[in-house]
Parts: C-alpha cells; sequence; structure tokens
C-alpha cells in the first residue's frame, strides 16, 4: 500500500497498533481541511505493528492530549519534503477536558461547567486520578 | 495556607503549629476572645451536620468574629439551580473566612478556585474532612502525649470511612506507626491506601476480623460504625457484628492507657456503658474540634504569626 508523502505537514508515528482513530478523535483532526492518512497495523521492527497518521498541513498539536494518549508517539513536522523537527512525547502533569470523571459522587457529575482536569500521579503505571474527587480514570 | 481542602495540605510541620496554637488557646481562652473581631466566618453548609457547623461556629463566635451561613441546601441558592463558583464567589463579598460541607467529592476544591477568601473544606462526601483529622491528630496527642511510637486500631467500617482513610494518612508520616485494622474483609480498607500509604511508608500493618484478638495491643482504638447494608449477606453481618461493637466486657484486657477516639455520630459501636471508663476520648475529642478549628480560623487569616 502506497501513501504519498507529505510536503508541508505533520508525521505522528509510533502510535500503539489500534491507537490511531483514538488519536483522530482527540486531536480532532476530522475538523481539518486538508487530507489526513490514518495508517493502521503497519509492520513495525521496534513495536511489531503500529499505526501512523500524516497530516497534510502544519497546525499545533496538543501535545499533552498526545502524549496521555500514548507517550511513545513521534512527532515529525516536514517542511518542503524534509523533516525539520522530531519530539519525543512524555506523559503530561496533568490533562483537562480530554477524560471525563466517571465517579457519580464527584462534584464535576452535577457542575458540568468544570473543567475535567486529571492529575499524574504515578508515571511508571500510567496513573491518573481526578483532582476533585481523586477517582483513578477508568481506562 | 491559603485554603484547606486535603489533610496532606498540610506539612507536618504546620500540623504541629495548629496543635501548638490549639494547645495555648485551651490554656487561656481569654487571651483570644477578641482576635478576629470584625472578621465574619461563612458555614456553607450544603448537607446537615451537627458537631461540624457548630464547632465551626463556636470556634468563631470564641474568636470574638462573627457568623452566617445556611445550614442546608435548600436555603440557599443551590436550591434554584445556582452552580457553587456562584455561590462562593458571592458569599467571598460577605466574609472573610468559609468553611463548606457539600456532598459530593471535590466540591471544595471546586469553589476555591473562584474564591477570594480562604476555603476550609469541612467535609466533602466519602471524600476529605480535614478538620476532623486535625481534631483526631489533637485528641491522639493529649491523650498519649505523642503522635510518634503508637499502635493503633481502627475498627468498623474501614473501606467508606473517610476520617479513617485521612488519619491513615495523617497519621504514616510520624516515626514508628502501626496500624492494626479490625473490619469484615467486606469492609477493608482499600487497596490504593494500603499501596499508597501503608506501603510507601514501609508502615507495620495487620488486618484482623475480630476486635478481642488485637484489644490488649493497643494504644489508640478509632471506632468507625459498621452499617448493615455495607454486607454483603445477612448470615455474615449476624456473625461479625459484635465484633465492632466496643463494651467494657472487651475493654477488659485493654491496656490501662487505651485512649477510644471515634469521630461521631455513633449509634451503638460503643455501648453508652464506655462512657463513664476513663478511657472514652470521644466527648474530649469534640471539645479539641472546637480549639483546633480556632487555631485554624487564626492561621488562616494570618491573625498569629
Amino acid at each position: 500500500m502506497n501513501i504519498d508523502s507529505i510536503k508541508n505537514g505533520i508525521v505522528l508515528d509510533h502510535i500503539s497498533a489500534g491507537k490511531s482513530m483514538r488519536v483522530y478523535d482527540s486531536l480532532n483532526l476530522d475538523e481539518l481541511d486538508c487530507s489526513v492518512a490514518i495508517i493502521k497495523n503497519v509492520k513495525s521492527q521496534k513495536m511489531g505493528r503500529k499505526d501512523i497518521i500524516k497530516i497534510d498541513n502544519d497546525f499545533e498539536i496538543d501535545l499533552d492530549v498526545l502524549g496521555y494518549i500514548d507517550p511513545n508517539i513521534t512527532v515529525s513536522y516536514i517542511k518542503d519534503g524534509i523533516t525539520v523537527e522530531k519530539k519525543k512525547l512524555a506523559l503530561p502533569e496533568t490533562i483537562t477536558n480530554v477524560e471525563v470523571c466517571k465517579n457519580p459522587r464527584c462534584i464535576t457529575s452535577v457542575e458540568t461547567s468544570l473543567p475535567q482536569t486529571f492529575k499524574l500521579v504515578d508515571k511508571e503505571n500510567h496513573v491518573y486520578r481526578c483532582v476533585y474527587c481523586e477517582s483513578r480514570i477508568a481506562k | 495556607m491559603k485554603n484547606l481542602i486535603d489533610p496532606m495540605d498540610l506539612s507536618v510541620k504546620e500540623i504541629d503549629n495548629l496543635l501548638n496554637l490549639a494547645d495555648k488557646i485551651t490554656a487561656n481562652p481569654s487571651a483570644y476572645e477578641d482576635v478576629c473581631n470584625h472578621k465574619t466566618l461563612a458555614t456553607l453548609f450544603f448537607e446537615p451536620s451537627t458537631r461540624t457547623r457548630l464547632s465551626f461556629e463556636a470556634a468563631m463566635l470564641e474568636l470574638g468574629g462573627n457568623v452566617l451561613g445556611f445550614s442546608s441546601a435548600n436555603s440557599s441558592s443551590a436550591a434554584k439551580g445556582e452552580s457553587i463558583s456562584d455561590t462562593i464567589q458571592t458569599v467571598s463579598c460577605y466574609s472573610h473566612i468559609i468553611a463548606m460541607r457539600h456532598p459530593k467529592e471535590g466540591a471544595p476544591l471546586a469553589g476555591a478556585t473562584r474564591a477570594s477568601v480562604p476555603i476550609i473544606n469541612a467535609g466533602d462526601g466519602g471524600h476529605n474532612h480535614p478538620t476532623q483529622t486535625l481534631t483526631d491528630l489533637l485528641t491522639i496527642r493529649r491523650e498519649k502525649g505523642r503522635l510518634d511510637n503508637l499502635t493503633i486500631g481502627l475498627c468498623g467500617d474501614l473501606k467508606f470511612g473517610r476520617t479513617v482513610h485521612s488519619l491513615m494518612k495523617a497519621m504514616s508520616r510520624y516515626k514508628n506507626i502501626r496500624f492494626i485494622c479490625v473490619s469484615p474483609e467486606e469492609l477493608r480498607i482499600p487497596e490504593y491506601l494500603k499501596r499508597d500509604v501503608v506501603e510507601k511508608y514501609n508502615i507495620e500493618f495487620i488486618e484482623v476480623e475480630k476486635m478481642e484478638d488485637v484489644i490488649d495491643e493497643l494504644d489508640v482504638i478509632y471506632m468507625t460504625r459498621v452499617q448493615k447494608e455495607r454486607f454483603f449477606n445477612e448470615a455474615d453481618y449476624i456473625r461479625l457484628k459484635d465484633s465492632y461493637i466496643l463494651d467494657l466486657d472487651k475493654l477488659k484486657t485493654a491496656k490501662k492507657d487505651l485512649s477510644i477516639l471515634h469521630p461521631l455520630p455513633r449509634v451503638n459501636e460503643i455501648a453508652v456503658e464506655v462512657d463513664d471508663d476513663p478511657r472514652a476520648c470521644y466527648f474530649r475529642q469534640v471539645k479539641n474540634g472546637k480549639y483546633v478549628r480556632m487555631a485554624l480560623i487564626m492561621t488562616m487569616l494570618g491573625l498569629h504569626k
């Protein structure tokens, strides 16, 4: 399968296989007018299988959201067909309005205008807790 | 200290300072009777409470301050659908400090983000109750003369009891603390607490089903209520219910200087006959709650240097 390389835009590589649609939804890529290619289950020496997303336009990506979904993703910025910058991601300390607290006793369940903020409490096991009620994000 | 939302917001040093101030106030209350003149405490209680609200109000009045507020959501604009942040911003215009209780977890934190005056969490659902923790710490320190080198029994509903969780977190920062948790299997402390407190601080920790097996080892026993509806089946409730009632018979093997604490209200988990035993501290604990809240209000208003 051949996908054209892009001239100016962004490549999200090393996405864990199966997570590309989540990335697509979380970054609201459906709202872009440019071409977006989602390539699933690509063979990878390092990962076995991986997903790749190519975006044929430069735009500001929320790296915190991306880092939360999959900190192993590599973000490459392409200009005139050349990779000008590569960014490795890390788990963000907090995420806001990416997840929703499922605890029915949490204040966010009734005050829907509150930002849904979660704090990283265990880096090793990727555990985030709601800043209000301390409930763990149910994966 | 801008707000007090979680008992762990306080460092050990800040806790020591508060307890020391509470001791000073207790020793000489008249020296503090005008400290909060022209200051107003708002008590915003979105759910009913006897002890905590009255304790806050008594604390402020004894410091010479004023009190306003409401004692249920129905008597506030929350009943009309007003958001917490709007209520807090409004009340910030009328008061210098706010004590807030709410049935939803995290509500005081949500309020604190918009408040222009200090907020004290006076209990948010089953989550945190930091002034109860301060009350418990003051009581243990007064009764035992220390907060380290203690074997503490926690008895009853250890799964849902917020006061137990907060006390365990707070006590875990002191040296040589040993916890003995007495509860039915269904009501044992949550896994996260074992991981984040017991294992993290390498604390000696035992779980047992019957109080009788361990009562002779305890320096402090912290009683909580076991509710029938928490059990999965009637047979277990009947088998275990008497193990979580403290009476004079069970106290026969306890240490002579055991301290019996309870956050109250109690139902039947401590027999009334125990009230006259000198080891019963729970009504002294209530009084300590007022003094520690006096210390907290003064500190948060910057009236104690």
